[in-house]
Formats: C-alpha cells, sequence, structure tokens
C-alpha cells in the first residue's frame, strides 16, 4: 500500500516536470474550434514548418472565460475561437496584442476586429433551408420579415437555445434595433414557429416532413446532400444585407502574453493561405476568410458572398446579454 | 449492471430520449406510436432520474449487503410478516444509505448541465452557464455559483438533522451471519418486469442510440486515436477514483466516530466541492494554482487533484454507510490486544469497508471518465480524452465519429466496475 502510494506521488512528479519542459519550445494554442474539424490543417502546419503545437481544445467561452481568470499568466500563445464573441470579450479583457498590418490586410475589412486584435479564419452563414417537396424557391420571402406573413403559419423551424441562432439575432438587434428584434421575435412566434434543440434536428426535421422551413447554418445541409444528392432539401439566402444571411466567423488573435508571438503570426498567416482555406471550404464547407477561386458552398463566389452578408461590428456580436434578455422576454428561452 | 447508467453522459442521454419521442422520433416511425415530444421539466426529469438511480442503488445495496440479518429474524420471530419487516425494519436501518444517495442525486441535479441545456429546463446550472456564455461576467457568474452552495449548506443541515444521534451496528454478542436468499414467489414477475424496463430505458436505449448513430455514418466510418483518448481518460481517473475512496475513509470516519459540530462540518466540506459548478470550480483552480502553485497548472496531477475535489463527496457516501455497520467495540477489542491505533484500525475496521470503498471508486472512476468543463480547463495541454472526443464531434452534429467513444467509455467503464465487483461475486 505504501509503496503503490509513494509510486503514484513519483509519477505525478515525472510528469509535472516533462510538461513545464514542453512549454519553452513550443506554439501553444487555445481553440474553441473543435479537434474533429481542425485537427487535418493544424497536422499540416506543424509538417510545413516544423514548429511544434500544443493544442488546448474546449467550448469557445469556456476557454475565453479561463484566458480572462489566468490573466498576466496565461500560457496560450493564441486563442482561435468559433465565434466573435469570445475573441470579442478576450479583447475586452486587453488580452490580446494588436496585430500587424502584413496580417490584417490578408482579410478583407469586414473580416477584421476594429480593435485590430484579431482577424478571422472562416466563416458560417445563416440560410433559410426548406423542403423541395412542399416548396419552391418562388414561396421564399426576400427578406426575414416576410416569414412572418400567414401563409408561413407552422410552417417554419428554429432553434432558439442555440448559439449560432443567438449570434443571427445578436446580428439583427445591430443592424435593426433592439425594438425591430422584438417584434420579429413575437411575430415569429405568433406565427407558430417550431423550436427545435439545434441546426441538425432542424434539417432533419424538414426532411420528416414535420416543417418545410428552418432557419440555420449553411453547412450542416452538405453533410446530407454529399451523401445523398436526391435529399429533399435545399437552401438559399435572403436579400442582400438581410440579418438572415449573416455570417457568424471563426477567429485568432494573439495574446499580449505570448511568447512565440512570432509563431503564432506564422499560424494565422498559414491558416489564411490558399491550401488552408481551401481545406476550410472543401472539407469542412465554411466559407473563406480570404478570396478563394471558383464556387464556394452554396453556389457563390467570395465576392458575392461578402455582399450577401450583412455589415456588423464583429466585436459588438459579443454583446449577447440583450440577446438573451429578448428571448426571455418573448417567452423563447 | 445496475452501475452502467452512470457511465452515459447526460447529453448522450438526452439526445436519446429526444430521438426516441416527437412526431419523428424512433417510437413513431418503428412501432408508429406518437409519442409527445419529451423536453421541459419533465424531459429534464425522466432524463437524469434514468442516469443517476445509480447513486441509490448502489448506496442502498452496500446497505443492504451490511445489514445484519439476525435484525430481519428477530422480527419475524416476533410476529412481523415480511411486508412489515421491510417497512418497520429494514427501512429505517437503510436511512444513512438512501440520505447519502440522495443527496448527491440532489446535488448532482443542481450542478447538472448537459441534460437540462438539451431538454431547455432552466435549472441553477443553466442560468450560471448562461451567464459565462452571454456576457462573460465571472463575478456574477461567481456570486451566482455563492448561492447555489448556500443552498447545499441547506440540503446538508437537513441531513445532519435527520441523522442525528443513529447508530447501526449491532451491539451484541457473535457476529452477524451469512444472509439469506429471499424467496419471491409470485412476485418475481413483476419484479423482473421492473428490472427489466428500467435496464431497457436505461443502458439498452441509450446503447441503441449510439449504435445508431454510428450506422448513420455520413462522412465514412474511421477508428481514429480511440487507444490513447482511452489511456488519457484512465490515467486520470482511475487515480482520481482511488484517491478519492482513500480521502473519503478519515473523512467519514471522524464524522461518525467522532461526531461533534466541527468534525461534521469537515465532514460535510466534501459536498461543496461536488456542489460547485465544475466551470466555477475549475476557475477557481486556475486562479489558485497560478498563484500558488505555477507549476501545478495543466498538469496531470491538477486534473487527478481537481476530479478529487469535484467528486470526493460521491465517495464520502458509500464509505459512511459501511462504516455506520462496522462496530466500533471490534477497533476497541483489537486496541486491547495491544495493537496501535492505526494498525487497529487497519487490521478491524478497513476490511468492512471495501464494499463501500469499491463503490465509491466505481462512482468517481465513471464520473471522471465523462466529466467535461474541469477535464477541458485543467488538462495537460493536449490531453485527449474519451469524454472530450464525444463532445468534440457531437458539438459538430458528427455523431457517427462520436459514437465509437462514446461506445468505448461504456466499454472501459463497465470493464472496470467489472473487475471491482469481481470480487465480492466471487465470494458468492
Amino acid at each position: 500500500m505504501k509503496s503503490l502510494f509513494s509510486l503514484v506521488v513519483l509519477t505525478f512528479l515525472l510528469l509535472t516536470t516533462q510538461i513545464t519542459e514542453v512549454f519553452a519550445q513550443s506554439l501553444t494554442i487555445y481553440s474553441g474550434r473543435s479537434k474533429a474539424l481542425v485537427d487535418p490543417i493544424v497536422n499540416d502546419f506543424q509538417r510545413q514548418t516544423g514548429i511544434r503545437v500544443n493544442v488546448r481544445y474546449g467550448g469557445s467561452t469556456q476557454l475565453a472565460v479561463a484566458l480572462l481568470e489566468e490573466g498576466r499568466r496565461s500560457p496560450a500563445d493564441l486563442f482561435w475561437a468559433q465565434d466573435a464573441g469570445a475573441l470579442g470579450a478576450v479583447t475586452q479583457g486587453e488580452m490580446l496584442q494588436e496585430l500587424p498590418e502584413s496580417i490584417l490586410e490578408l482579410v478583407p475589412e469586414q473580416f477584421r476586429s476594429e480593435n485590430k486584435t484579431w482577424v478571422a479564419t472562416s466563416g458560417r452563414a445563416r440560410v433559410l433551408a426548406y423542403s423541395t417537396v412542399r416548396s419552391s424557391e418562388d414561396e421564399i420571402p426576400s427578406n426575414i420579415n416576410g416569414l412572418t406573413d400567414p401563409k408561413f403559419r407552422n410552417r417554419v423551424g428554429w432553434a432558439p437555445s442555440n448559439a449560432s441562432f443567438q449570434a443571427f439575432l445578436t446580428g439583427f438587434r445591430l443592424l435593426h434595433g433592439d425594438d425591430a428584434t422584438r417584434d420579429w421575435l413575437r411575430a415569429m412566434r405568433e406565427n407558430d414557429a417550431q423550436n427545435y434543440v439545434n441546426n441538425n434536428a432542424l434539417i432533419q426535421a424538414i426532411a420528416a416532413g414535420e416543417i418545410d422551413f428552418a432557419l440555420t447554418n449553411h453547412y450542416y445541409l452538405f453533410r446530407y446532400t454529399e451523401s445523398n444528392p436526391n435529399y429533399p432539401v435545399a437552401q438559399t439566402f435572403f436579400e442582400n444585407g438581410d440579418p438572415g444571411n449573416l455570417n457568424n466567423v471563426s477567429g485568432a488573435g494573439i495574446l499580449k502574453t505570448s511568447r512565440n508571438a512570432e509563431a503564432a503570426q506564422q499560424f494565422i498567416s498559414f491558416m489564411l493561405e490558399q491550401h488552408a482555406q481551401r481545406f476550410f471550404t472543401e472539407n469542412i464547407f465554411e466559407y473563406p476568410a480570404t478570396e478563394v477561386e471558383g464556387e464556394l458552398p452554396g453556389g457563390v463566389t467570395f465576392q458575392e458572398m461578402l455582399e450577401i452578408s450583412p455589415q456588423v461590428d464583429l466585436d459588438a456580436l459579443a454583446d449577447l446579454e440583450q440577446t438573451i434578455r429578448l428571448l426571455r422576454e418573448v417567452g423563447l428561452l | 449492471m445496475g452501475v452502467l447508467p452512470l457511465a452515459i453522459p447526460g447529453y448522450v442521454m438526452a439526445y436519446a430520449l429526444l430521438g426516441l419521442t416527437g412526431a419523428n422520433g424512433m417510437m413513431a416511425t418503428v412501432f408508429g406510436l406518437e409519442l409527445p415530444r419529451l423536453s421541459g421539466y419533465w424531459g429534464a426529469l425522466v432524463s437524469i432520474s434514468l442516469y443517476t438511480f445509480p447513486y441509490l442503488f448502489l448506496n442502498l445495496r452496500a446497505g443492504l449487503m451490511g445489514l445484519d440479518p439476525a435484525l430481519e429474524e428477530v422480527a419475524r420471530s416476533l410476529g412481523y410478516r415480511p411486508h412489515q419487516v421491510f417497512l418497520k425494519v429494514i427501512l429505517p436501518q437503510l436511512r444513512p444509505a438512501y440520505y447519502a444517495g440522495a443527496l448527491i442525486i440532489g446535488l448532482y441535479v443542481l450542478g447538472d448541465f448537459g441534460s437540462v441545456s438539451l431538454m431547455r429546463f432552466e435549472t441553477f446550472s443553466y442560468a450560471i452557464y448562461l451567464q459565462y456564455a452571454a456576457s462573460y461576467d465571472r463575478i456574477y457568474a461567481a456570486w451566482l455559483a455563492l448561492m447555489l452552495l448556500c443552498m447545499t449548506g441547506f440540503a446538508l443541515v437537513l441531513e445532519y438533522k435527520l441523522l442525528r444521534g443513529l447508530s447501526f451496528y449491532r451491539t451484541g454478542t457473535g457476529s452477524s451471519k451469512r444472509a439469506k436468499t429471499a424467496r419471491l414467489g409470485i412476485w418475481k414477475y413483476p419484479v423482473y418486469f421492473f428490472v427489466s424496463i428500467l435496464m431497457l430505458a436505461s443502458i439498452i436505449l441509450p446503447v441503441m442510440t449510439i449504435i445508431y448513430w454510428m450506422m448513420d455514418g455520413l462522412d465514412g466510418f474511421f477508428w481514429p486515436n480511440l487507444w490513447s483518448a482511452l489511456g488519457s481518460s484512465v490515467s486520470a481517473s482511475a487515480p482520481a477514483a482511488f484517491l478519492a475512496a482513500t480521502l473519503a475513509i478519515p473523512l467519514a470516519y471522524i464524522g461518525v466516530r467522532y461526531p461533534t459540530r466541527s468534525t461534521r462540518i469537515l465532514e460535510k466540506m466534501a459536498y461543496f466541492g461536488y456542489a460547485t459548478p465544475p466551470l466555477a470550480l475549475a476557475l477557481a483552480l486556475i486562479f489558485f494554482t497560478l498563484s500558488a502553485a505555477p507549476i501545478l497548472y495543466q498538469t496531470l496531477t491538477l486534473l487527478i487533484l481537481a476530479y478529487t475535489l469535484h467528486f470526493m463527496a460521491e465517495a464520502v457516501g458509500p464509505v459512511r454507510s459501511a462504516l455506520y455497520q462496522a462496530s466500533p467495540r471490534l477497533e476497541e477489542a483489537a486496541r486491547n490486544l495491544g495493537y496501535p491505533r492505526f494498525k487497529a484500525f487497519m487490521k478491524s475496521t478497513f476490511p468492512l469497508l471495501r464494499g463501500g470503498m469499491i463503490v465509491s471508486m466505481a462512482f468517481v472512476f465513471l464520473s471522471a471518465m465523462k466529466e467535461l468543463p474541469i477535464t477541458f480547463l485543467l488538462s495537460p495541454i493536449g490531453f485527449d480524452s474519451l469524454a472530450v472526443n464525444v463532445w468534440s464531434y457531437s458539438v459538430e452534429a458528427m455523431f457517427a465519429q462520436a459514437a465509437p467513444f462514446a461506445l468505448l467509455i461504456l466499454l472501459f467503464s463497465s470493464l472496470f466496475v467489472g473487475l471491482l465487483f469481481a470480487r465480492e461475486w466471487s465470494q458468492k
């Protein structure tokens, strides 16, 4: 018993020393982007640059809060988040350093933070998915307010508790103000919009005939159509600049306390090069943050995609609090 | 079998129930039976009950096994009918086990996040999470967490009042004999029926859901780094289970044998670690280690200590129930025979605690295997556990890839629990 215990203690000490050694010589990333999505491209970076990368995967929110708690002692060099909100929060905590112009100018203006603390690496657009059996593109309203029309009663699904829906709603507020957002939510509710758990459930519900339309993220559908081209669901955007087309970006910023800022900059540049951008578009069906030749998911070009998405201040998307208050007021949360 | 539901992550259970019911659910498509979609309060209630009942089951079981059958026989000989024996003699004897189980479940529910978020029933922990997610406001969330701890305090005071002054060990001479297996007779069938329904809902249903995910593979099937993930999971969960069960003994010991106000409070401290929402606990530990022992930060050691702190309460209950039934006379006899204090305890009482300790270890191991927020924030960097993988894939709705990891959690958990209980079974 006693010897077993000392063995355990000894192992602990060994592991402890080993791990602290690793910290000094490599790039440490806190990634809110899940391993399932980005692991291959992170490995490509390691292979091509020879820089060792240690990644802590977790939820963007949790990692952002952890960074704020760690403060100046954070071992992280780079924060790569799934949504603008988390990056905004860390920026507000004054923990991210200003990026050099050489990186900022790699992406269009709307894809960088106004504080110059982070840039987008790829994006996920909001779309309207619809049944190809019980509806068609002609029936689709030109803007998101059209969905409150009585002819859509009981036919539209959404996921009010889902983070991507809430980001969209924050975009709505930034574009049209709180009152318009509240009115829209009320009208949708009175029009019997159906609640679902997440985006995936929405797509499946359309296929199963429970609903005919759904407000969802653009890339879920491709997972179904990839294996089954006759899948009875399609998707489309609203008119250019409509909040219903919000492009919610993932992005990366470098910590002020980073001791490997150069390697971190190399990482961001790598993610903005064609190779990585193609990976995001072709393998995980996202929208690129820099110009990529040819057709993007959903059959649009990069330039068209920029015009479709509404222009919102990405850092302001961090203000989820008021959005959640609105959802509660209307009784959706 | 009764332990396994503990190994099922809350959100898997919630997904399973959500997939079963509703107009497009499995019941509707396979059996043409349209059940209303389980969500909100009832959804959360059913889902949480299905994977937390083992806490009560195992506590009660440990209590029942340690029960002196002579009590029952005396009651029978004094003219009680079997059901009277059960109600008036056995149930009251099980009180410590019952309270311990109920307390753990109560506190678990206060802190559960996976199920309630999917079922969209806003509990306290959900509110705390929203506070972090919506405004990154650590201060306000910390206040909410403190309120949660106050509620825990109330629950603990209640338990204390209920257990005061009880003793359950035998005081007569002789030792307890082996219990006779009860004959169920005609009651066999309803009992079997009930047990099978429970198994179906709590184990088979979620396992079927996982297997269904696997078959539904849209992106092609692959066997990723399952083994390294398994290694990580076990390397943190097993030591934590061992450590928690070991540390639970002195805590329970002073609480049961030297019940003064201060020892009571000490024993109850374990529950506060459990009731603190994991995210808040992880943040607190980040703050603490960075200022007090930065060398420990993000090491396996810290992760194991964090698991131990958080899950200690699960370990205290079973050990304490076992202690209630172990007579202090035995230890006194050992001291009389010349053993020093510690040795006397090891020779007389410790062997009696083995059953309780096994249950404790099983609890902590299973909980640690599926734990998420603490693992995310405190694990060594690059730590790649099974639960983290399940979460990582299922959050992207890549259920087919999440499935092998989820199955492996279940498989390995049953293996571990099987090993723990193997001794007990072989004695029968």
